[in-house]
């Protein structure tokens, strides 16, 4: 066994890399819950990449049959319904498990020096997600899947000069079509699942280099024993392996209660207009996307056209997802970590969650007057909190930061 | 004078159309066979004559309790196998000129419409001379079809009450339905068989819900068996972390 070993070790890095991301990448002592989601996120991206593949050898992409292959699935593929409610839920589960696993970067400040690119690498991945989530809702070829499409691929008609034609190119129709669907599961099932998967290395790459912050944002490389290992870090194998299972067990004990006995998640996972067949002459009364979606949606809503065009809205709600890009540049703090921050960070983040979480609920609501001008007024917020952020973070008072971690 | 009744009627409906009308609860139970099985045979005699349900295959019916030889008997019609789907004769093209609208396919339409919707909508049919089939809807105004289980049901005929409107006029909405012509069995009787069919269009919804939840159970429960081994092991590993 041995001799196989340094065999393949004189060939290829398997020692050496299985030292450096496992036994021996040390990772600080102090992890709490919110270090958990970034483990289930790879996790959930296997599980989704598997039942996929899968789903692929029974899904038909067809404007024709695409409805009825998915039924199909569910009735005469053995464990089928098992396999589409596994990826159904999972897509859910991705968006819970990213938005949480983001939160925690907030928190910690784990976007800030040396871990920008990390950062950066982040938040593309979290583009391509949503990207992958899009094309993927219009697979089963329901109602919801045809006119949240139809919605969100309108948006980019809105682009000033190449709208309407940047539209079309997307669709390869003047609607979507069978030929959209085709393109878009072939975005679903390969393109973009490729380019996660590299995102996702790249990410792991940046963060075994510069190694994880931690919840009191120290850096925990300063301070090395006799070997020179960080007195705060306890190897990832088997420390983290054992927590991160115990991290594993509770998350799947949550995502089988939904698979199993609420796969419908009272219509936000799977919608009721979605059992009904895409119908190009029927708009349903009321169409909302994902629920993952609908900050943003709701952002789109709240802006009113102006000049007689729908692009600031379409405008405000790119430059919600891409402002944080711009996060580790913004934060002029001190300390990395909300426990050494003052109270005015405290208060901004705070007001930001409320309004992302707003925004969310009024995304799936109809836009009523009310709803409207609540919608602006979160808004305010959402963007506030990153436009401000140079001057809060300035101008906040710090608590000084201690040499070690604490064990809190 | 019927076409000034049936413009005073058809306004106040439009407009109540938009507000959600009360559902009445379905009584719906997939794990009783016999109502599952009593809801098949309504379905299959009186819906699968217009209604499709193009996924859904005979021989499945033996997940409610019954043998490959009680279908072919009893449900199929000559020249079908069991393994077939519930396919319906009727053309979509026809279907659309005689009714207005291609019947919808009823495979999922309890993921879709909800069942407590489904049992009130089959319980709420009245007769308005304004419509092409003689057949309104409380639930669905302007419904296309008729009401296929009159026979059963017989007939409804609203009683109107009259409303203020919200710039003060008044007008006249339905109140309730009101039995005007006795069917073939009494309310009751026909409120349960509703139940029945309600209850079967749940079950081929999904058949594999009673499935699902049996494996889920078991699922849950190795979990949490696994969540105490891995409790443990991480406490053995992580004893020696300060």
């Amino acid at each position: 066994m041995e001799k196989l070993l340094n065999w393949v070790d004189a060939r290829f890095p398997l020692t050496a890399s299985y030292k450096a991301h496992l036994s021996e990448y040390y990772a600080p002592k102090n992890f709490n819950f919110w270090y958990f989601f970034g483990s289930l996120a790879l996790l959930v991206l296997v599980l989704q990449i598997v039942t996929g593949i899968f789903l692929t050898m029974h899904y038909k992409p067809d404007a024709e049959l695409a409805f009825a292959s998915v039924e199909y699935i569910m009735r005469d593929v053995d464990w089928g319904w098992l396999i589409r409610y596994m990826h159904s839920t999972g897509a859910s589960a991705f968006f819970v498990v990213v938005y949480l696993h983001m939160f925690r970067g907030l928190l910690y400040g784990s976007y800030r020096q040396p871990r920008e690119l990390l950062w950066i690498f982040g938040v593309i991945i979290y583009l391509v997600l949503m990207g992958e989530a899009f094309f993927g809702y219009l697979l089963p070829w329901g109602q919801m899947s045809f006119w949240g499409a139809q919605v969100i691929v309108n948006l980019f008609a809105a682009v000033p000069f190449i709208g309407p034609d940047l539209s079309e190119w997307i669709r390869g129709d003047y609607v979507v079509s069978d030929a959209t669907l085709n393109r878009f599961f072939a975005f679903h099932v390969i393109a973009f699942p490729l380019v996660l998967v590299g995102l996702v290395v790249a990410h792991l790459v940046a963060l075994h280099e510069v190694g994880s912050n931690n919840p009191d944002g120290v850096e925990i490389k300063k301070l090395k024993d006799a070997d020179g290992h960080p007195l705060d870090g306890i190897p990832f194998h088997p420390y983290y392996t054992v927590k991160d299972i115990l991290g594993v067990v509770v998350f799947l004990i949550v995502f089988t209660a939904i698979v199993f006995f609420a796969p419908e998640m009272g219509g936000y996972f799977l919608e009721a207009n979605n059992f009904i067949p895409a119908d190009p002459f029927k708009t349903p009364e009321h169409i909302a996307p994902v629920w993952y979606f609908t900050p943003y949606y709701a952002i789109l809503r709240a802006v009113p056209p102006m000049f007689g065009s729908q692009f600031p809205g379409v405008a405000a709600m790119g430059v919600a997802v891409l402002i944080f890009f711009l996060l580790p540049w913004l934060d002029r703090a001190p300390v990395k970590s909300i426990r050494y921050r003052g109270p005015r960070f405290k208060i901004a983040l705070t007001l930001f969650v409320i309004a992302f979480v707003g925004l969310g609920v009024l995304g799936i609501l109809p836009a009523t007057t009310l709803y409207t001008w609540i919608a602006r007024g979160l808004s305010v917020i959402y963007f506030a909190f990153f436009f401000l952020m140079p001057w809060y973070t300035k101008t906040d008072s710090y608590k000084p930061v201690p040499e070690r971690v604490t064990n809190k | 004078m019927k076409k000034i009744l049936s413009l005073l009627l058809a306004v106040p409906l439009a407009a109540m159309a938009s507000g959600t009308p009360h559902l009445d609860k379905a009584p719906v139970n997939v794990k009783d066979h016999e109502s599952l099985q009593r809801g098949a045979a309504v379905f299959v005699n009186y819906c699968l004559n217009c209604h499709s349900a193009n996924y859904m295959r005979y021989n499945r019916m033996q997940d409610i309790g019954l043998s490959e030889q009680q279908i072919k008997d009893n449900l199929l019609f000559a020249a079908e196998k069991p393994g077939e789907t519930m396919t319906v004769a009727m053309r979509p093209q026809e279907a659309k000129e005689w009714f207005g609208a291609t019947p919808p396919d009823l495979t999922v339409i309890s993921r879709s419409r909800g069942p407590d919707w489904l049992y009130t909508y089959l319980r709420s049919f009245y007769r308005d001379d304004s419509r092409p089939t003689g057949w309104n809807n409380l639930v669905f105004d302007k419904v296309g079809m008729p009401h296929v289980l009159q026979e059963l049901q017989g007939h409804l005929a609203p009683v109107m009450k009259q409303v203020k409107g919200e710039g003060g006029q008044v007008h006249a909405v339905v109140d309730h339905l009101q039995l005007v012509r006795p069917g073939k069995i009494t309310q009751a009787e026909y409120d349960a068989l509703v139940g029945d069919l309600v209850n079967y269009l749940t079950w081929m919804g999904e058949p594999a819900q009673t499935l699902r939840k049996n494996v889920g159970l078991a699922v849950l429960l190795f979990l949490g068996f696994f969540y105490v081994v891995a409790y443990y092991l991480k406490r053995e590993f992580w004893k020696d972390v300060h």
